[in-house]
């Protein structure tokens, strides 16, 4: 019956289709949900502009990205891996065992991190590292001992800040603005408050404290969030109580339900940011594996393009959605072009 | 029957008059029928609440604000143009002088500088240096062009964004919207159908005026296709398999528990699994409809072979003997009379499975289809399976994760045409139902 032919055209057609066309011949880009948009814009410019096919950028995390950027060299590989954070000597090694060896690291800019609140919500418009730290900290300093995080309320711990219950939503850990937030906030927070100090006087090492400061409450205060910063702002936007941490694209780009509160006495802005003023701020990285330079087209014309002054410059596109353009492009544009490894290898 | 009045006490007088008791489990009955009622009006209230709010959010990702300019562009120009590196760029830098030119030959009362143009207009580039790559012709003729304006104006004119509301960024300027109602007044700025949403690909972040679903339909076509073309056939040699011919054992016990368990089984496991065999064991592209495909088939089997099953249960056992009485053997029997009866519930189960299917996104997050994917129609029809594309659903959730509002209405707006697919599907399982159903 027709059941049958059914069934051999079936078999006839996926045999077909698994063996043709495998040769991939657009760039696979994957990682950090921060450097998403900014790889997105540039892959429909590219797209655009050049002969070449639009490359595919997906989102999933820098931790995730350089996972995958790390399986080994093949088609089926990924060529780029975005990252909002410098790649690791564990997944540099991770890397080498899958045969992946000469990396080439493009710093594309700078982006800031912000902690905003709902736009009607109270009073966070100030705040020192300090601050978040005695809110979120899980051991603080408090007359002089180091105690489990007693603070409820912001007023608690500063006259300052309004008396509202401490709620705030941060980046989960696979996200690698939660590693800025810990180095450029939580740790900075934890010697301003003299806890750090206390810490290593009670007799911990000073790498047992530093991992003690970083460490976030664990009672509900501090929300750990995995998905991306549209998750974050829908939790603000439900608690008006709340803090989020932010790209500060993103809040740029909702600044009609946001509140940016500044940081250090700093209002954060691409001008503060590439001036240093702004204490919470990371360069943004994408990792090219040269292996795949020349296997697939476009690769290298894409990375270049990336990093032009007409694209990642201070009046490119990137700039214009919020990228903080790094100042010594032009040293990065001469990697791309002499396509030189990491650690000064080939 | 007795009893009642006798335990009630009271001696019952006849037929007509209700004594307490039968008051009693009438008005239990009226009260049964009422918490029906609220709870039906509850559900439909809860589906009007939310087909409300997705029309409400959706409806303006059809429509968009265009600006109305027509303007020539010189051989020179164009050389220039394409000396440079972003040369779409250079085109919309065009665009804006033709812009503000006429501006200023109409005298409108505002004052705007290119900067305000250049905020007001989305991202023309692309579309204008590819209408004169394919109509070279035109060059050095006027041609005019309705480009989208940004999403920021977009918000203005469909009212996401009010004067109130509105912080100055440079995105857009509280003056800006002085020049915005100028241009209305003067029938530049218009308001018109998106084709483009329906019909075209994804955008990069800054560009939600360019973004459509498009290519992201044609991505899940191709995966139903896969779906179709693998799951139906496999399901329905299973089924008939187990249902007619196997013996009743404890072997086929245990693979009839596990089918149920399978249809139970959280889709993004199927993800995972995805990832694992088809690309890192079979090597098959990432982000392949293909693999999309291979996936949601994994998924969608249990529910065609529970649906098969049960339809080829009910077809009475007379059938079947009668067939065989005359000589059919059992394959004929199957094949010739059990298998056409039980087709409209096949049919069924099986649209219903693909509707599933359609509405997927976990597995996809696996296997590479959330991003910016859905960029480019594939080249050919067997291109369809292996390029790499995006879903609808995994479109929807792409772009509700963007900074921009104005792609938060366009997921809405991809939900509408997601869910429009989804019922059309479901009305033609019941329409087929309906139609070829038979009772015994």
């Amino acid at each position: 019956m027709s059941f049958v032919k059914l069934t051999t055209s079936t078999l006839a057609i996926t045999a077909f289709t698994a063996t043709a066309g495998i040769a991939r011949d657009q760039v696979q880009i994957a990682g950090s949900s921060t450097v998403l948009p900014y790889a997105s814009i540039v892959a429909e410019a590219f797209g655009e502009n050049f002969d070449f096919p639009t490359p595919v950028v997906e989102s999933g995390g820098s931790s995730s990205g350089l996972k995958r950027f790390c399986e080994g060299v093949g088609e089926n590989t990924i060529d780029i891996a975005n990252a909002s954070r410098a790649i690791r000597e564990k997944e540099i090694a991770a890397c080498a065992e899958a045969g992946v060896t000469d990396i080439i690291e493009v710093r594309i800019g700078y982006d800031g991190i912000v902690f905003a609140s709902q736009i009607n919500g109270p009073a966070y418009t100030a705040f020192q590292p300090a601050d978040i730290f005695n809110a979120l900290g899980s051991q603080v300093l408090v007359d002089g001992a180091i105690v489990d995080n007693p603070h409820q309320q912001w007023a608690d711990f500063n006259g300052d800040l309004p008396a509202e219950d401490i709620v705030a939503f941060i980046p989960g850990t696979k996200h690698g603005t939660r590693e800025v937030f810990e180095d450029k906030v939580l740790l900075e927070g934890c010697e301003a408050t003299g806890a750090m100090a206390a810490m290593i006087e009670a007799g911990m090492s000073e790498d047992d404290a530093e991992d003690a400061c970083i460490d976030v409450r664990q009672d509900g205060k501090s929300v750990d969030i995995d998905g991306d910063y549209t998750e974050t702002l829908a939790r603000i936007d439900a608690n008006p109580n709340g803090i989020g941490i932010f790209g500060l694209s993103f809040y740029e780009n909702n600044t009609d339900k946001l509140k940016v509160a500044t940081m250090g006495g700093v209002a954060p802005s691409t001008e503060t940011i590439s001036t240093g003023e702004y204490p919470v701020s990371r360069p943004l990285f994408f990792y090219v594996k040269k292996a795949h330079i020349g296997v697939i087209p476009g690769l290298k014309e894409f990375a270049s393009f990336f990093v032009a002054d007409e694209v990642a410059g201070p009046d490119g596109p990137l700039a214009a959605y919020g990228l903080v353009s790094d100042p010594e492009l032009s040293a990065t544009q001469d990697t791309v072009a002499n396509e030189a490894v990491m650690n000064g290898g080939s | 029957m007795t009893d009642a009045s006798i335990d009630s006490g009271a001696p019952r007088k006849g037929l007509t008059v209700t004594d307490a008791r039968t008051r009693k489990r009438n008005a239990a009955e009226k009260r049964f029928r009422a918490y029906g009622i609220v709870a039906i009006s509850i559900g439909l209230l809860f589906l009007l609440f939310l087909f409300g709010s997705i029309l409400r959010s959706g409806l303006p990702a059809f429509t968009q604000t265009v600006v109305d300019v027509e303007f020539t562009l010189s051989q020179a120009a164009i050389d220039e143009a394409e000396s440079k590196m972003l040369k779409t760029k250079a085109y919309e830098n065009f665009f804006i002088a033709a812009l503000e030119g006429q501006l200023t030959a109409r005298g409108l009362a505002v004052e705007f500088d290119a900067k305000a143009i250049e905020r007001l207009v989305g991202k023309p580039g692309g579309t204008i240096r590819d209408f004169f790559k394919e109509n070279p012709d035109r060059i050095g003729t006027p041609v005019s062009f309705e480009l989208a304006a940004s999403s920021r104006v977009d918000g203005y004119m469909n009212g996401r964004i009010t004067r109130e509301s509105l912080v100055d960024s440079r995105f857009l300027m509280a003056a800006d919207l002085d020049l915005v109602d100028a241009l209305e007044e003067a029938g530049i700025i218009t308001g018109a159908f998106n084709w483009n949403f329906i019909t075209g690909t994804d955008s990069g972040v800054d560009n939600p005026g360019g973004a459509g679903l498009g290519a992201s339909v044609i991505g899940s076509f191709f995966m139903m296709l896969v779906v179709l073309f693998l799951s139906l056939p496999i399901g329905v040699a299973a089924s008939i398999y187990l249902e007619e011919f196997a013996p009743k054992n404890r072997w086929t016990d245990l693979i009839e528990v596990n089918i149920s368990n399978l249809a139970a089984v959280p889709s993004i496991v199927f993800g995972i699994l995805g990832l694992a065999v088809f690309i890192q064991f079979a090597g098959l592209p990432q982000s392949a409809p293909l693999v999309g495909g291979l996936v949601l088939t994994l998924m969608t089997l249990p529910t065609i072979i529970i649906s098969t099953r049960a339809s080829l249960n009910a077809v009475p056992q007379s059938i079947r003997d009668a067939a065989l009485g005359v000589g059919a053997s059992k394959m004929q029997s199957v094949f010739h009379h059990v298998l056409p009866l039980a087709m409209p519930g096949i049919l069924t189960g099986t649209i219903i499975g693909l509707a599933q299917a359609l509405g997927e996104t976990a597995p996809l997050l696996l296997i590479g289809m959330v991003g910016f994917v859905a960029r480019e129609y594939p080249e050919g029809f067997l291109a369809g399976f292996t390029d790499a594309n995006s879903a609808m659903p995994a479109q929807i959730y792409t772009w509700a994760s963007r900074a921009d509002p104005g792609f938060y209405e366009k997921a809405w707006g991809g939900i509408i045409i997601l869910l429009a697919f989804l019922i059309t599907m479901n009305t033609i399982a019941v329409i087929l139902r309906r139609r070829f159903e038979r009772r015994w």
